[in-house]
């Protein structure tokens, strides 16, 4: 049986303290260990910036790239061996926007992986720049007299590309959060999960305190369909994406790896790669 | 009789031009003949010139001829473009519907024979199958049986519709009988019969194709791109049938990433592309080399820069492939020069990436990628797989509990073992930042060093084998040094020169990382003159050479880059040109 400390290793993060990205790394040990998953069953894919580091932050198997890029090659893991739990995870800078396209795609492919963001819509490591996800109006050293752009919408974003498994957390929920990761692990297919991490040393807007007053927890609403997609646009919009909780899951929509044509049961790194000599003389004599 | 035979038959795009050349290549091919078929194209669907040269030999030959003796023409344009290279006693076969007349450009003794290739095909059927009178036209005109592509029209045609088939030969009945009446010396264009011997037929995409199928790549995110797009045409056929998969990413940068992730958890994994979508893969590229990575990437070059020439030759990616990404990585660079080798180096790549743990390129040009060629059987026995370093449970057991797996240990040939996500002990972590032997970010001065030195020493002094191809006289006057698709005419060249008295010697170079130093300094040392001959502006190899350490006094550069391959011709008249200069 694995537990939350089989997820736990020695590092220490270098977040600053009270980092919004504590709570995520505990809500994924926290979802990994109740799922009873063995930390070698679990590789986790990260882009760059804090947050990207987590993939070195939890005992499982981790792969920190480059920026923007954990899907990608997150669904090359996975494509190689599906019986591992593939978890992407990185910033809003990482995901939202030198990976948007990746993100959309990687949505719409529909491969089961679960990917976490970790949005403070601040640019943290680099030292405080504007994000794709700060609001109009947003003060940051690259947007000194307010943030002249619109800020883009994850939750819309994902929705629109087709998306089988959406949900939202908070980092000072880490109850809500943790269910709704090891929802999103237990998913068979692409699911977002992302989660409004404070950064508290260069986002003096969207603190603990702003988040508190402003998040919009689904669960209030006892009619609430997560099955309904345009249920979901419309809450979405009505929230302003603010809203936490599971926003929408799709019950039909097959994972990618159900409709690869020839796919194996076998994960194909367990497979014998070697061709026998009648199918290398069979296909030879197609070049005739 | 003819030992060899060089044909072009051309038209508009969309016209089935290609399908012509494909039909009269392949059935000759089946028939014994060596076949090199190259198709001259433009970057639009439909409409433009298009045409597609094949020329027939008794021996193997890895070259368009440099000149032409029959020119089939479906519109002027085909004889304005194309009349010129026809050689003495050539004949122009062509459409009557056009009102067809030889170009002024036309210096050689050149005959005309229009004949009502739309009418006759429509009489039988259908206008599409005017392809088929001029194929009738051609095989009475070389000789051939006139059911010369019988077999290759009924594998191709004969499953969906054998009225279809009959109609086809039909229609080159008519041809064949049509060209009969014609006032030509039929003797003077009989090709030999062939030796009857088995070759296969293929371009070197779909050796370099076949030969990942062969190498156990399961695996392959790629993005569409001319002239690369025939890799992951073929293997989304092949893949399914062994289990494995293509998936068409959203961009380059994906494809390498996903490539990335792939050989990260255990499969062997390629991608292919071209000039601007190596471009977009350096920055993975780079991450690759960081994580020692086993991935295989194919660049087929075309002409640049940026979008440059989509359709035409170039070499000049070579800068690109060894320096583009940031930072410094070892890496495997394979320049194949046929499409029999294009099939061993797509397997040795995949070889070499999981032995070494580094990024393989496997380099074509456009020409290699896309001419077809007769090729010999492929030998079953010579595909060799070698997955190189991997630890084995019994190590992994051994991992003190609490503790990561050293999969960046520092060993004395900078090789560490490598282990799958998934396997028991085998926890470590895997970054693009300089990193400690069990992956830990580490940008300790000390450690930065040491971590260089052993990514970088795996090269150290390596020579690959067959890193090197030699032809020709030893101590040459003159020694011919190519890459690539060049081995053809450079070749060809070079008997010409030998059969002239001159003492030439040809050296093409096979792998361009690790450089092979040592042999090819023996070779330019042994030669008075060197001239490095490549299809580019800058002279890339000749650079390389010196970048790499070779260096000579009498070194020169011949250089082409107007899109299309050299000539035989063209390089044997250089060569005579470059010795006078240089004996003055």
């Amino acid at each position: 049986m694995a537990t939350v400390k089989e997820f736990r290793n020695s590092v220490r993060p270098n977040w600053c303290p009270g980092c919004g990205d504590f709570a995520v790394q505990a809500a994924m040990q926290r979802a990994l260990g109740n799922l009873d998953l063995e930390p070698q069953n679990v590789a986790i894919i990260s882009g760059i910036g804090c947050s990207g580091r987590i993939s070195g932050y939890l005992n499982a198997y981790g792969f920190h790239g480059v920026h923007g890029r954990s899907l990608p090659v997150a669904q090359g893991v996975k494509l190689a061996n599906h019986d591992l739990t593939v978890l992407a995870a990185g910033g809003d800078g990482d995901g939202f926007g030198i990976g948007l396209g990746h993100f959309m795609h990687a949505a719409r492919r529909n491969m089961d992986i679960t990917y976490i963001v970790m949005d403070n819509s601040i640019y943290g490591l680099t030292k405080g720049q504007h994000s794709p996800t700060s609001a109009f109006g947003f003060k940051a050293k690259t947007t000194p007299a307010g943030n002249i752009e619109n800020a883009i919408s994850p939750l819309q974003i994902a929705l629109a590309a087709g998306i089988s498994f959406l949900a939202q957390g908070f980092s000072h929920d880490v109850n809500q959060l943790t269910q709704i990761i090891q929802a999103g692990i237990e998913h068979r297919g692409f699911s977002l999960i992302n989660v409004f991490s404070p950064c508290v040393t260069y986002n003096k807007v969207n603190t603990y305190e702003w988040y508190k007053e402003h998040v919009v927890n689904l669960e209030q609403f006892p009619d609430y369909d997560p099955t309904n997609r345009n249920m979901a646009m419309l809450k979405v919009a009505e929230t302003d994406g603010l809203c936490t909780g599971l926003i929408y899951k799709d019950t039909v929509k097959k994972p990618l790896d159900a409709l690869i044509e020839g796919y194996k049961e076998m994960p194909i790194v367990h497979q014998d790669i070697h061709i026998d000599r009648d199918f290398f003389e069979k296909t030879m004599e197609e070049f005739n | 009789m003819l030992h060899e035979l060089s044909w072009k038959v051309g038209g508009q795009q969309g016209e089935g031009i290609d399908s012509t050349g494909k039909t009269f290549s392949t059935s000759l091919n089946r028939m014994g003949y060596y076949i090199y078929s190259y198709r001259h194209f433009s970057s639009r669907i439909k409409g433009g010139h298009t045409n597609d040269n094949v020329r027939v030999t008794t021996s193997p030959k890895a070259a368009s001829a440099d000149y032409l003796d029959i020119l089939v023409a479906f519109d002027q344009e085909t004889i304005d473009l194309n009349g010129m290279e026809l050689r003495d006693g050539g004949v122009v076969i062509a459409d009557a519907k056009f009102n067809p007349k030889l170009s002024d450009k036309i210096t050689a003794n050149v005959k005309l024979v229009v004949m009502p290739f739309t009418k006759i095909a429509e009489e039988h059927g259908a206008v599409i199958m005017k392809n088929m009178v001029a194929l009738g036209a051609t095989a009475r005109l070389v000789g051939l049986d006139v059911n010369f592509c019988t077999p290759v029209l009924q594998s191709r045609f004969g499953r969906k519709s054998q009225k279809i088939v009959d109609q086809n030969l039909e229609a080159i009945q008519a041809g064949f009988d049509a060209m009969d009446g014609e006032a030509i010396d039929f003797a003077a264009f009989k090709l030999v019969p062939p030796i009857p011997d088995k070759h296969l037929f293929m371009i070197g995409n779909d050796a370099i194709a076949f030969g990942a199928l062969a190498a156990g790549a399961r695996i392959m995110p790629a993005y569409p791109i001319t002239p690369a797009s025939d890799v992951m045409e073929y293997l989304i056929k092949k893949l399914p049938k062994v289990g494995g998969v293509v998936v068409q990413t959203e961009d380059e940068i994906a494809a390498l990433n996903m490539t990335i992730g792939a050989a990260y958890a255990g499969a062997r994994t390629l991608t292919a592309t071209s000039g601007p979508g190596l471009s977009l893969m350096m920055e993975a590229l780079g991450l690759a080399g960081m994580t020692e990575t086993p991935v295989v990437i194919i660049d087929t070059q075309r002409g640049g820069p940026s979008t440059g020439l989509p359709t035409k030759h170039e070499q000049s990616d070579m800068y690109a492939v060894l320096f583009g990404n940031h930072g410094e990585i070892g890496k495997i660079v394979l320049t194949p020069s046929s499409a029999e080798e294009c099939f061993y180096a797509s397997v040795d790549a995949f070889n070499y990436a999981e032995k070494y743990q580094c990024p393989v390129i496997l380099m074509t040009d456009l020409a290699l990628s896309l001419a077809s060629q007769s090729v010999a059987p492929f030998d079953y026995d010579k595909v060799t797989i070698d997955r190189g370093l991997l630890a084995t449970q019994e190590q992994l057991d051994q991992v003190p509990a609490g503790q990561m797996f050293k999969r960046y240990e520092r060993t004395e040939d900078g090789i560490s073992p490598r282990v799958f996500p998934g396997q028991l002990g085998g926890i470590h972590h895997v970054t693009g930042v300089e990193h400690s032997e069990i992956g830990r970010p580490d940008e300790g001065p000390n450690n930065h060093v040491l971590m260089m030195n052993k990514r970088l020493n795996k090269f150290d002094g390596i020579e690959l084998p067959n890193s090197v191809s030699y032809t020709g006289d030893k101590n040459p006057d003159v020694l011919l040094i190519g890459v690539g698709s060049s081995i053809g005419p450079i070749d060809e060249a070079v008997d010409r020169l030998r059969n002239q008295g001159i003492k030439v010697g040809h050296a093409q170079v096979k792998v361009l990382s690790p450089f092979p130093l040592k042999t090819m300094t023996s070779y330019v040392n042994s030669a008075k003159q060197t001239i490095v001959i490549e299809s580019n502006g800058t002279g890339q190899l000749f650079h390389l050479m010196q970048f790499f350490g070779l260096n000579h006094p009498e070194m020169k550069s011949y250089l082409k880059y107007d899109g299309t391959p050299f000539l035989a011709k063209e390089i044997e008249a250089h060569v005579k040109g470059s010795m006078i200069a240089w004996q003055r």
